[in-house]
């Protein structure tokens, strides 16, 4: 059964058959809360469930991005310390605004502005770095990783930066209020997800990722804008590092060199979970929304459960990730011909 | 030629599913020692499956393979080469990052002690390669080299082996006619050495001058076999298709008097390619690009539509100079091309065929998302007009024929309805009928008024189709031939630096 694009897909219904490589996500995440359910009866519970999708904002918003990124073939580890970057940069500017401004919706405003500014930025850089210089993106971005990192640890100054306590009250609703009774991250993380599905499956620009993300030259050949499309990913991903950095800031008020480690790794870990090819040519956002709300829920289980230490949830998401990997290539070999 | 009735590696009834789909027959087939034996079909007709059973890449589901009168049962290709059954890839399958040396001995490494024997593997691998009488150096890294050098390392590879039955799939596809001499002079080397040959081309000529034996598969079953004595190429090509084909090619378009130039190239240069290079096109014309491999035509014609960077050169379209930087300046222009390289730049292998097919021409079905039905529309249309045969329900790309391969590929380049039609190498590893279908849609586009860039290393092909013929030897467009001037030998001279422009330089270098 085919499965390198997702428009095969009214064919595979005609067929009528079961694509595991598909459902897969879905099943796993059925699975893991059943799992949840038997531990403790209180993991259905509508503060737990809402509580733990507001936690898997973060990382599903920023992992969406990386879907595009590493369906193009490319691949970005700054994401982490980016989103640290941003958060540290937004403070000061904002801490800094209170005074002509006060502490009011314009100084916050500007902060989101600043943040979305300069996560397409972020991304052009990382973008034009890889395509114009002809370097791998695994390289460029572990380099600008690391700078982000210094950069938010200098401005610091090896501490923390802390948002006005002002501005904080005001901006405090991003994080913690919702409506119609859903969290505002939960709904930004469907917002990003519709719409990152939409580019994806329905637009030229998602059907260029998948070209190239299989075959550069072939896109090339095809008189598509290479360089020009696998930027566009990369400063994707830094808009939605800013977006998960502008409902982070309000959660903590703070930024330090500690934030957003190891973000990267999850966000890849989500993407590759939900059925994304790590090499390229074949993506999934659906997918990767089920793989981010997977890796918060195994925290949310042995949360709630003293069979396992929380210590272990490193061990556990590690394995549902070699696993999850391992039933995909499982399915490739049996369907290759 | 002595013919002892044993057989030295045999088929017997052989069959073999995919799934549900036959697509081998009871095919019985019999290689003897000392004999080059030449395995003939269209695209599709189940060559490969059964040249891949006999290698041990992959099981027959019924029947069986006899080494000797003995049944083996290969479960990969290494039990085969076990048994000196060794099979020459039509794609090549090297190592790119490892040097010629390293691929020839790959696997079957020498060794001292626990220690690799470099001397002795350069030695040996000095052997093959000068009888093969190429200039590959042992230690040049594989990626570095040309495709041609890179199918004598294939080659060297199987010789170098204790070989008893020989598989070649497409040897000479991409190699030049100096290579190919090489190349036959070493067969018959090999078959006097008592070998079994298996020799699966497209080229009838070749199989006409080299084979004992030949066998025609045609859709899976076998349609002919015998020795090659007293049978004709054109019977062989008629038992392939299943039909007559008389017009091979067709009648030129008349060219108007007054067709005016569409597109024309003035002083090209193209860094380490092109040394210098002009041309024009008129309306309604072919005009075919002749020289061997390396010549520097590919890049000469990508360089003129902005895939590839030139240094000098200018570019006029209806007499008006145009910046072509990219290949989307191009298709804006109307001129559509068509790669040689169908698998490595035509087609996105595990895509399906309807975005394969819109990829190039995408933004006409956005408005601004993707609109899925008129694409599916598109696309039916395409597959009627290019006849592309959906045998089997082909999701993707990669499970369709070479010639099915080919005329997707020449559906999408059509799909932006272009005016100037830039074909490279249309008929390289294509069947007869798909060749001849190709050959009157070339007709058919220059009826209807387009132009035509005809790039193909087939003289046959040149002659038979192009009104004008340019050639090009080591980087000079030597010289454009026109009417009688068409013909092998005088485009032999061209492209070999005897004639024409630059002729001096090419006799002092």
């Amino acid at each position: 059964m085919n499965n390198a694009v997702p428009d095969n897909k009214p064919i595979a219904r005609s067929r009528a058959s079961f694509d595991l490589k598909t459902w897969g996500p879905f099943i796993a995440l059925l699975a893991l809360a059943l799992l949840g359910v038997l531990i403790n009866p209180a993991f259905l519970g509508l503060d737990n469930l809402s509580n733990m999708l507001t936690r898997s904002a973060f990382i599903g918003i920023i992992a969406i991005g990386a879907t595009f990124v590493i369906t193009a073939g490319g691949l970005d580890l700054s994401v982490g310390s980016m989103a640290a970057f941003i958060a540290g940069v937004m403070i000061i500017l904002m801490n800094s605004l209170v005074e002509q401004f006060g502490p009011g919706l314009t100084t916050i405003l500007l902060g989101i502005g600043a943040s979305l500014l300069l996560g397409l930025c972020a991304g052009f850089i990382n973008g034009m770095v890889t395509t114009k210089g002809k370097i791998e993106a695994f390289i460029v971005t572990l380099g600008t990783m690391g700078i982000y990192r210094s950069l938010v640890t200098y401005l610091a100054d090896g501490g923390t930066l802390s948002l006005d306590w002002g501005v904080r009250d005001i901006y405090r609703p991003v994080y913690y209020g919702s409506l119609m009774g859903i969290p505002i991250p939960v709904l930004v993380f469907l917002l990003v997800a519709v719409v990152g599905y939409i580019l994806l499956n329905h637009t030229r620009f998602g059907r260029y990722c998948f070209a190239i993300g299989s075959n550069e030259k072939v896109a090339e050949y095809s008189a598509i804008h290479v360089d020009r499309i696998k930027t566009m990913t990369y400063m994707l991903q830094g808009v939605c590092v800013a977006l998960a950095t502008i409902i982070y800031v309000p959660r903590l008020g703070s930024a330090s060199g500690a934030t957003g480690v190891l973000w990267e790794l999850e966000a890849i870990a989500a993407v590759i979970i939900g059925g994304t090819v790590l090499k390229g040519g074949h993506g999934r956002i659906w997918g990767t929304v089920v793989g981010a709300i997977m890796l918060t829920m195994i925290g949310n289980i042995l949360n709630l459960t003293d069979a396992i230490s929380n210590y272990l949830n490193g061990t556990v998401q590690g394995i549902i990730i070699i696993v999850a990997v391992y039933l995909q290539r499982a399915s490739w070999r049996k369907s290759a011909p | 030629m002595s013919m002892p009735d044993q057989p030295l590696l045999a088929a017997r009834r052989i069959s073999r599913w995919f799934g549900e789909n036959q697509v081998l027959f009871d095919i019985d087939l019999a290689l003897q020692p000392g004999e080059v034996h030449a395995l003939l079909g269209e695209n599709g007709a189940g060559k490969s499956t059964l040249v891949r059973i006999l290698a041990g890449y992959l099981s027959p589901s019924d029947g069986e393979v006899r080494l000797a009168d003995e049944v083996r049962h290969y479960r990969s290709s290494g039990d085969a080469e076990a048994d000196g059954v060794v099979m020459i890839h039509q794609e090549l399958a090297l190592a790119e990052q490892l040097s010629a040396e390293e691929n020839i001995f790959l696997g079957r490494e020498l060794r001292r002690g626990p220690f690799l024997d470099r001397r002795a593997m350069r030695e040996r691998c000095r052997e093959a390669l000068a009888e093969l009488e190429t200039r590959v150096d042992p230690r040049a890294r594989v990626k570095d080299l040309s495709t041609s050098d890179q199918q004598m390392v294939e080659i060297a590879k199987a010789i170098t082996r204790d070989v008893r039955v020989l598989i070649m799939d497409e040897p000479t596809a991409s190699l030049t006619e100096h290579e190919v001499e090489v190349l036959f002079a070493l067969i018959g080397r090999l078959r006097q050495r008592g070998v079994a040959i298996l020799y699966i081309s497209h080229k009838l000529r070749e199989i006409e001058r080299i084979a004992d034996r030949v066998t025609v598969l045609r859709d899976g079953r076998l349609i002919d076999s015998g020795p090659m004595a007293g049978r004709s190429k054109e019977e062989l090509a008629r038992l392939m298709v299943g039909r007559e084909i008389n017009d091979m090619y067709p009648e030129r378009t008349v060219l108007a008097s007054d067709a005016p130039v569409v597109l024309e190239a003035r002083d090209m240069v193209v860094p380490g390619a092109v040394k210098r290079a002009s041309f024009s096109l008129r309306r309604g014309e072919v005009l075919g690009f002749g020289g061997v491999v390396g010549a520097g035509r590919t890049a000469l014609i990508e360089a003129l539509l902005g895939l590839r960077h030139r240094s000098q050169g200018q570019v006029l379209r209806n007499g008006q100079p145009v910046a072509l930087r990219h290949l989307r300046d191009a298709v804006r222009q109307r001129i559509a091309y068509l790669t040689e390289d169908r698998k490595g730049k035509g087609l996105v292998l595990n895509m399906g065929l309807r975005p394969n097919f819109t990829l190039l021409n995408l933004r006409a079905y956005c408005r601004p998302l993707i609109d899925r039905r008129r694409e599916e529309q598109a696309f039916q249309g395409a597959i009627e007009r290019f006849d592309i045969r959906l045998r089997t329900q082909a999701a993707t790309a990669a499970e369709l024929s070479g010639g099915n391969q080919q005329k997707l590929l020449l559906a999408k380049v059509m799909s932006i309805d272009p005016e100037i039609v830039i074909i490279n190498e249309p008929t390289r590893g294509i069947d007869v009928g798909t060749k001849h279908q190709i050959y009157h849609f070339v007709r058919e586009l220059t009826d209807a008024g387009c132009s035509v860039i005809l790039i193909s290393s087939e003289m046959a092909e040149l002659i038979g189709l192009s009104h004008r013929v340019a050639v090009m030897c080591a980087g000079v467009l030597t010289g454009v031939l026109e009417g009688e001037q068409i013909n092998e030998h005088e485009i032999m001279q061209y492209a070999s630096g005897i004639k024409g422009e630059g002729a001096d330089e090419q006799r002092r270098a």
